[in-house]
């Protein structure tokens, strides 16, 4: 299966090249997702595949090469203008606000995603939470199973917690794009497989699209639609998990020549 | 090209202390990770020794040069890394900055109070005869203070080399220089490398003390915090990186602050401007111009993955029930003090009592800028300086009231913080500190200098009118106005703080990749945040000088912010609470202060009080009275509501406090594994 | 937290023997964490004496952060490390690498702002004492001259496969007790990991033990007697290196174990499949962030 040249593309990245003193991290890339499509991207260390999300979200302007949202160019696009747009984001290593409770980084997702802080507003004391603004927070605490830890501060809780409640903030933002990165890193099994089942079920209720960055193969198969592989900084495979997993250059890319 | 040289050869001195500095300097941050804010007081302290030495215990100079640079000085950078920088955790680098800060402001002190000897005299230079000319250069007259620091940064910059590229020791410095940890894997003992940086960087720092010394005829703790200027700046343009760069930049600098003074019309503007501030403009221009900047003062060892992430700036949690107590202590506290202030307060306190109502609101903008937009700013004295010269010369020329001229004020400096932020919006943590520091000093030696005199005569504020027709109003009247522009900004301090800019501020605190990643625009937060801070602080400063009854530029002068940094700092960073705190202590320690005996040391005990008390920044960000405080009020609710079955979940403050400290101790235990144990 | 599988472990001593059989590294019951980010789950395992194990298992499984412990680099939350029967539980690396440990940590094994003769002699100098350092150059330009005709060239500017040749050569000549090797093939052409391959044979034969942390299973499972698979900080399977080949052929088929299994079932105590990603952060790419 070759990239879809497909005019519905919610993503879409072509030729997207990114270099770091001479090496190409992310080396002619192109492939696209579509609207509430789920797809894994998953290869060895070195990859590319932060690199590549970084350039997505802009934190990273590549060299080369266009990204596309909606068939509009990201290209000089701030990071915080993408994400106004629509794009989430959870991180490698687990990025929450260590000052606040569960239920204030959702309320601060919603009004930094639809521009609502306003000084004046502030200095006027026009700013508590509104009834609306709590009942959106409550659906999605209880949608990831947050509920019960809502008012706990975030350096009081698990690493398991704490990329829920990454993946909450995420969530409330309604974003049309997910990009999870590696979200089980540092969790045992029994969270790994808890958390899995909370994106299945979070990505078919809410109908985003979803790119997740994954090397608990497992967990991919069990979440994604599609499957891109990565190596060295290019897509050597893109399917369906079991086709790609069975190709002999994906293979040897994980495990080494077999002679 | 006479005159080029005439001019150019006078500044080499100035030039080789720079280098010395700057090399100092680079070796430290590029060993150990610190950007050591306190070399300016390393330098001060072996040259004060020395001095002392030799003019009042009458020793040779050469055994005074042997105690206060070959022995003392290595042993002050043993004693700062063994004792303090070793134990923050290489992300840390607040902590650090705070740290560094605090033994600038310090060691001075401390010394001050040893010593109860005023400012010295002629120090004697270590070599050769300062007074003596000994030849000529190009019809330049060659004195024994340019040969003694040509010769000494000579053969400190050979042996140096020599170190580092023929020793054993040197090669596992350039080793630590690239992964402290990677040569521990070599069966290197890295600790012990880094205390020998700092053994050698101190020595350095002690010797440029000395040098510089008899170059200024007197001995002054505000020459050395330039040098420290002149030599950040150089260290800048080298990115911290190139000791040759730091060497020639450093010579550059002394050489064309002399030759811009020789060229530049005698007595004008320009000239005092240029060779106090060229150090600064230079520094800026780096931080500016040079890429790099921004990461400054990470960690760029490739094995420092093993770190976790550092603490927060402040650990601002708090349990709700332990708030509601807080709360009510505080409004009863307002009662009553209102109530004395306005009935049997005696003068004396009277007076105390609302300078200390006008600090905390200087101090409140250090709680928006440090407190809740996590950096730290080193010029909100400069800031509070702005607010005041301005309104002054505002009501005084254009005959308005001081109210008015509080509000120009206080928009002016706002403007400057914009200005300041702006400029600075590419840098955080070290950098931007760094940039503050040079616009306090630039302020403080070209700027300040030109408005604080109106009609040639200083600036005294009682001839304008406050509003209302009321002229200095003192006691009473100056307590009812204070208690109204506290009030009004800690309102909106709070406002603020608990609306949604706050919730961003928090944001970026937490994760400056996260909050941009969900839609918080962190320039606009960063110089709105500075903008603020600015109105606020010119606000404090306009109160000052109404205090004061006269605009004077020491009260604004930058080691005046870094006092103030510190103090906040200590009493607690993140409330309103703990500006007030700051603002109290500051002017009652004071007070209380003029009862002991003078002999013991006066305000420099203060000084060294919240220097000290600035240390416990890295076990409690959160300020070590907030600490005690919530500790005390623990206890206190654990006593009384100990027979209840309650609603109130005593482990609600338990978990809030112990947890974030639980995971600072964890952070602190976690640090750098590759520490000796 | 997960017990590791039935298969029994070769050469492993209870820890507190010591001389000739004890083995020449183990770790009872460790776990370690990153801060909030745990990594290891009551690990055990043991490298016998002179032997070669492989340690292999998906990033995020914990295969650096062994090393790491196993070095001295990071600190065991529970959990006791033995060297050579030694008990070495929260000693300082430069400790450890006194008494024979050895780590040439992934990417990275040598300095590059050094030369190739610095960055032996800072090795040689500490492990063989001061008067050895001339010898113990020369020895090394000897038996690899590839190294001897870049002597005064910077670390920085050799291949990837020339940097794993030198710090390689840090070993050979003053051979340590064990050497972890953490994924020293990484990113080398297949021709150069032979080269790689034939120098870690070379210093076993010389009596040193290895722990080779490797992404390309098959190579080093040809080369190792014993594999310890890491699953999610645990350890899924420990033994000799034909019952880790069995394991490891699982990897491709987790779409269809998955489905096999159904409901929720904790996945320890089997020889599951392993995933072959690597390193808890891909260096580069989280090194670039920033508005």
């Amino acid at each position: 299966m070759a990239l879809t040249a497909n005019a519905e593309a919610l993503l879409r990245v072509s030729e997207v090249t990114k270099t770091f003193g001479g090496v190409a991290a992310v080396d002619g890339v192109s492939f696209s997702v579509r609207p509430g499509e789920s797809v894994g991207l998953v290869g060895p260390n070195g990859a590319g595949k932060t690199t590549l999300f970084n350039c997505v979200c802009g934190q990273l302007r590549p060299e080369r090469g266009t990204i596309e949202l909606n068939g509009r160019s990201l290209n000089g696009m701030a990071t915080f203008e993408r994400a106004r747009l629509g794009i989430g984001r959870t991180y490698q290593r687990v990025e929450v606000f260590s000052d606040m409770n569960v239920r204030d980084h959702l309320i601060v997702s919603v009004r930094a995603r639809w521009r609502q802080g306003r000084l004046w507003r502030d200095l006027c004391n026009l700013s508590k939470p509104t009834a609306d603004e709590r009942e959106r927070v409550d659906a999605v605490l209880d949608l990831v199973g947050l509920s019960d830890r809502a008012d706990t501060s975030v350096s009081a809780l698990g690493l398991g917690s704490c990329r829920l409640v990454e993946l909450a903030r995420a969530l409330i933002a309604e974003p049309v794009l997910l990009m999870a990165d590696e979200p089980s890193s540092g969790l045992d099994v029994h969270e790994t497989r808890e958390l899995g089942a909370v994106l299945r079920q979070v990505q078919r209720d809410q109908g985003m699209a979803m790119i997740l960055i994954e090397h608990d193969l497992e967990m991919v198969a069990e979440v994604v639609d599609r499957t891109v592989v990565m190596n060295l900084g290019q897509v050597v495979a893109e399917g369906h998990f079991d086709t790609v997993m069975a190709d002999p250059i994906v293979r040897s890319a994980y495990l080494g020549l077999h002679e | 090209m006479q005159h080029l040289l005439g001019f150019g050869i006078p500044g080499v001195p100035y030039g080789c202390t720079y280098a010395l500095v700057a090399v100092g300097l680079v070796l430290t941050y590029q060993a150990t990770g610190v950007l050591n804010f306190a070399y300016g007081a390393q330098a001060y302290l072996s040259a004060f020794v020395f001095t002392y030495l030799v003019q009042n215990q009458h020793l040779p100079v050469g055994v005074a040069f042997v105690i206060s640079v070959v022995i003392l000085a290595p042993a002050v950078g043993l004693i700062l890394d063994r004792l303090l920088f070793r134990k923050i955790a290489p992300a840390n680098v607040i902590a650090k900055l705070v740290t560094g800060i605090s033994m600038l402001v310090g060691i001075p002190a401390v010394l001050s109070v040893l010593f109860t000897t005023s400012n010295q005299y002629n120090p004697p230079s270590i070599l050769f005869d300062p007074n003596v000319v000994y030849f000529h250069l190009v019809g330049t007259p060659i004195n024994g203070i340019a040969v003694t620091c040509v010769v000494a940064t000579a053969v400190t910059l050979i042996a140096l080399v020599v170190l580092m590229r023929w020793t054993n020791l040197g090669l596992q410095m350039r080793g630590a220089v690239e992964s402290r940890r990677l040569i521990e894997l070599d069966g290197v003992n890295s600790g012990r490398v880094v205390a020998s940086a700092w053994a050698i960087s101190g020595f350095i720092a002690g010797l440029a003390g000395v040098l510089l010394a008899p170059i200024y005829g007197q001995l002054q703790f505000s020459d050395y915090a330039a040098l420290m200027v002149a030599a950040f700046a150089a260290a800048a343009w080298a990115v911290l990186r190139s000791l040759p760069v730091a060497v020639l930049v450093g010579i550059l600098m002394g050489i064309t602050v002399t030759v811009l003074q020789g060229y530049l019309p005698v007595g004008s503007i320009w000239s005092s401007a240029a060779l106090t501030s060229l150090p600064f403009v230079v520094l800026v221009g780096a931080l500016l111009l040079v890429p790099g900047m921004r990461t400054l003062g990470q960690d760029k060892d490739p094995l420092a993955s093993v770190d976790p992430p550092p603490p927060p700036i402040a650990a601002a949690v708090r349990a709700p029930e332990f708030d509601r107590v807080i709360k009510i202590l505080w409004y009863v506290l307002l009662v009553a003090f209102s109530l004395s202030m306005l009935t049997w307060m005696p003068k004396i306190w009277e007076n105390v009592f609302n300078a200390g109502l006008a600090y905390s609101v200087v101090f409140l903008s250090i709680t928006l800028i440090t407190g809740m937009g996590g950096q730290l700013s080193l010029c909100q004295a400069t800031l509070a300086g702005v607010g005041a010269f301005t309104a002054a010369q505002v009501a005084d020329r254009l005959g308005a009231n001081l109210l008015v001229g509080a509000l120009v004020g206080a928009l002016v400096a706002a403007l400057v913080a914009v200005v300041l932020a702006t400029a600075s919006v590419r840098l955080r943590g070290l950098g931007l500190a760094l940039m503050t520091i040079a616009a306090a000093l630039v302020f403080d030696n070209a700027i300040f200098a030109q408005v604080a005199t109106i009609r040639g005569q200083s600036i005294n504020v009682t001839s304008s009118s406050v509003g209302f027709g009321i002229l200095n109003p003192n006691g009473r009247a100056f307590f009812v106005l204070a208690m109204v522009v506290l009030s009004v900004c800690v309102v909106l301090v709070l406002r603020v703080r608990n609306g949604s800019i706050g919730r961003f501020l928090g944001a970026m605190r937490g994760s400056s990749t996260a909050a941009s990643g969900i839609g918080v625009n962190l320039t606009w937060m960063h110089v709105l945040v500075f903008g603020l801070s600015g109105a606020v602080a010119g606000l404090g400063g306009t109160l000052l000088a109404i205090n004061q009854q006269a605009v004077n530029t020491q009260t604004f002068s930058w080691s005046f912010s870094l006092v103030f940094v510190v103090v906040v700092v200590t009493t607690g960073v993140s409330t309103p609470e703990g500006a007030i705190q700051a603002g109290f202590s500051f002017v009652v320690l004071q007070q209380l202060l003029t009862y002991v005996p003078s002999r013991l040391g006066g305000n420099s005990l203060l000084v060294i009080l919240f220097a000290f008390g600035a240390l416990t920044y890295v076990a409690h960000p959160e300020g070590i009275l907030e600490f005690q405080k919530r500790r005390w009020t623990m206890r206190f609710e654990r006593l009384l509501l100990r027979n209840r079955t309650s609603s109130t979940d005593i482990s609600g403050p338990d978990a809030g406090a112990t947890a974030g400290d639980g995971q600072l101790a964890r952070v602190a235990a976690d640090s750098d594994p590759a520490l000796d144990r | 937290m997960s017990a590791s599988a039935a298969a029994t472990t070769v050469g492993v001593s209870s820890g507190s023997g010591s001389g000739v059989d004890a083995p020449a590294l183990e770790m009872v019951g460790v776990s370690a964490a990153y801060g909030p980010y745990r990594a290891l789950f009551d690990v055990s395992f043991a490298v016998p004496a002179g032997g070669i194990t492989a340690l292999i298992g998906s990033n995020g499984a914990g295969k650096s952060t062994v090393s790491r412990v196993a070095s001295g680099l990071l600190a065991t939350s529970t959990g006791t490390v033995w060297l050579d029967g030694r008990d070495v539980t929260g000693w300082p690396a430069y400790k450890m690498a006194r008494i024979g440990m050895a780590h040439v940590p992934e990417g990275r094994g040598v300095f590059a702002s050094l030369t190739v003769e610095e960055n032996l002699k800072l090795t040689f100098r500490l492990r063989g004492g001061r008067r050895t350092v001339a010898d113990s150059l020369e020895r090394a330009y000897e038996v690899l001259p590839l190294l001897a005709g870049r002597r005064h060239q910077r670390g920085g500017t050799l291949s990837g496969g020339e940097q794993r040749i030198l710090s390689l050569a840090k070993v050979l000549i003053v051979p340590p007790r064990i050497l972890v090797a953490d994924e020293i093939s990484l990113g080398l052409a297949p021709l150069m990991t032979d080269v790689v391959y034939d120098g870690l044979r070379r210093i076993n034969q010389a009596g040193t033990a290895l722990l080779i942390v490797e992404q390309q299973v098959h190579r080093v499972l040809e080369i190792a007697e014993n594999a310890v698979v890491l699953e999610h900080g645990s350890v899924a399977y420990q033994g000799p290196s034909s019952g880790a080949m069995g394991a490891v052929e699982h990897i491709m088929g987790a779409r269809e174990r998955a489905e096999a299994r159904g409901g929720d079932e904790v996945e320890t105590g089997r020889t599951d499949e392993v995933s072959g990603s690597n390193s808890e952060s891909d260096g580069q790419d989280n090194g670039e962030s920033g508005t």
